[in-house]
């Protein structure tokens, strides 16, 4: 119980120090509610009449700040790599090759109700991402947002289905070949910008009108990428983590 | 008044480390990180608020031109939600590959580390 105590002793002091460390650190902020940033305020000033996108925080996600936001794709692609990558067919030292493991093994029966919500809710899910994404300039909403939503959708199948359910929905071929696509077309687009204006990622389609589903140039089509990345990383990870525990449970 | 979602922020914080530094569960260990990285979208969030100010996104109700909060902290909170969520997701991964490999997910029984 000495070892117990001294790393209480340890978190304690560590837990005053952040503590207080950050304390100090947000002393210094404007009270709350009265912060008046001037990048902020001017975007907001400048943002619809600029680039026709009513939703601010989208203008700047895929517009202003865009080439952050490329990055950020590369670390969800990277992340979503790095999971396949361990994922990878290895057996501990306590398991054996169980058989094949797309085969699906005998479940305990499991009630109609839940397999029928799954087949409604399914395309619900996947046409209110598809919604959320296409007014992502618009409304509350774009394509991070929707791919979450899709994946969502995506993990009932598993519920109401199975797992071989939610393989031939989505091969992974499939999954693998859209999720570059999504991630190589936002790219793209940036390449595409530069060889018509010469600067990486400016938004050169024409901006259309204020509040339609096509205008704000090239925010909708940057979105789109990222909605169609977001949501096959997600499918391919659901998938992977899904795959992982049947053959855990197989192998004991 | 003034300071209480900073303060909310800096718990959040604070008390995931704690969580961390007390966790006897790796996936135990996974979620405090993940309630530590929720405390600075506390803070992004907080900071771009203005008072009586409306959302960053205008429509037929809410006009050009109405004071609206800081809509750069509000895109760099959605940045810092999906990179949480991809490293939760990665870290999830370590876990079951540790549990397959060592049969354990206690932190104290995984040491000392081997190569």
């Amino acid at each position: 119980m000495k070892h117990g105590a001294a790393r209480w002793i340890v978190t304690i002091a560590a837990a005053l120090a952040a503590g207080a460390f950050m304390l100090y650190g947000v002393a210094g902020l404007a009270p709350f509610g009265s912060y008046h940033g001037a990048y902020g305020d001017l975007i907001v000033r400048v943002a619809v009449a600029q680039r026709h996108a009513l939703n601010v925080a989208t203008a700047i996600n895929f517009d202003y700040r865009g080439f952050d936001t490329l990055i950020e794709e590369f670390i969800l692609f990277t992340a979503v790599a790095g999971v396949t990558l361990l994922f990878r067919e290895q057996l501990g030292p306590h398991e054996r090759h169980g058989g094949d493991p797309d085969v699906d093994y005998e479940l305990a029966p499991e009630s109609d109700g839940i397999g029928w919500m799954g087949f409604a809710f399914v395309p619900l899910g996947a046409l209110f991402a598809i919604y959320i994404a296409i007014h992502g300039h618009l409304t509350p909403g774009g394509g991070f947002q929707a791919g979450a939503i899709a994946a969502s959708a995506y993990a009932l199948v598993y519920f109401g289905q199975h797992y071989r359910a939610m393989k031939a929905l989505v091969p992974h071929a499939f999954a693998d070949a859209l999720e570059s696509i999504g991630g190589g077309g936002y790219g793209l687009i940036g390449v595409a910008a530069a060889l018509v204006s010469g600067v990486f990622l400016t938004n050169v389609l024409p901006l259309g009108k204020t509040g339609d589903i096509l205008s704000a140039g090239t925010i909708p089509a940057i979105n789109a990428c990222v909605f169609v990345e977001v949501t096959f990383g997600f499918v391919t990870c659901l998938e992977l983590f899904v795959k992982q525990t049947r053959k855990t449970e197989k192998s004991e | 008044m003034n300071w209480i979602p900073y303060g909310v922020s800096v718990w959040m914080f604070v008390i995931g480390m704690i969580g961390i530094t007390r966790s006897r569960n790796v996936i135990h260990a996974i979620l405090c990180l993940a309630e530590m990285q929720a405390s600075t979208y506390v803070l992004l969030i907080a900071i771009g608020y203005k008072n009586g100010a409306h959302a960053p996104i205008f429509s037929s109700d809410v006009p050009v031109g109405t004071a609206s909060v800081d809509p750069l902290v509000q895109a760099l909170t959605l940045t810092d939600i999906v990179v949480a969520t991809v490293v939760t997701a990665l870290l999830l991964t370590m876990a079951i590959q540790v549990y397959r490999l060592t049969g354990t997910l206690d932190p104290e029984k995984l040491r000392p580390m081997r190569g």
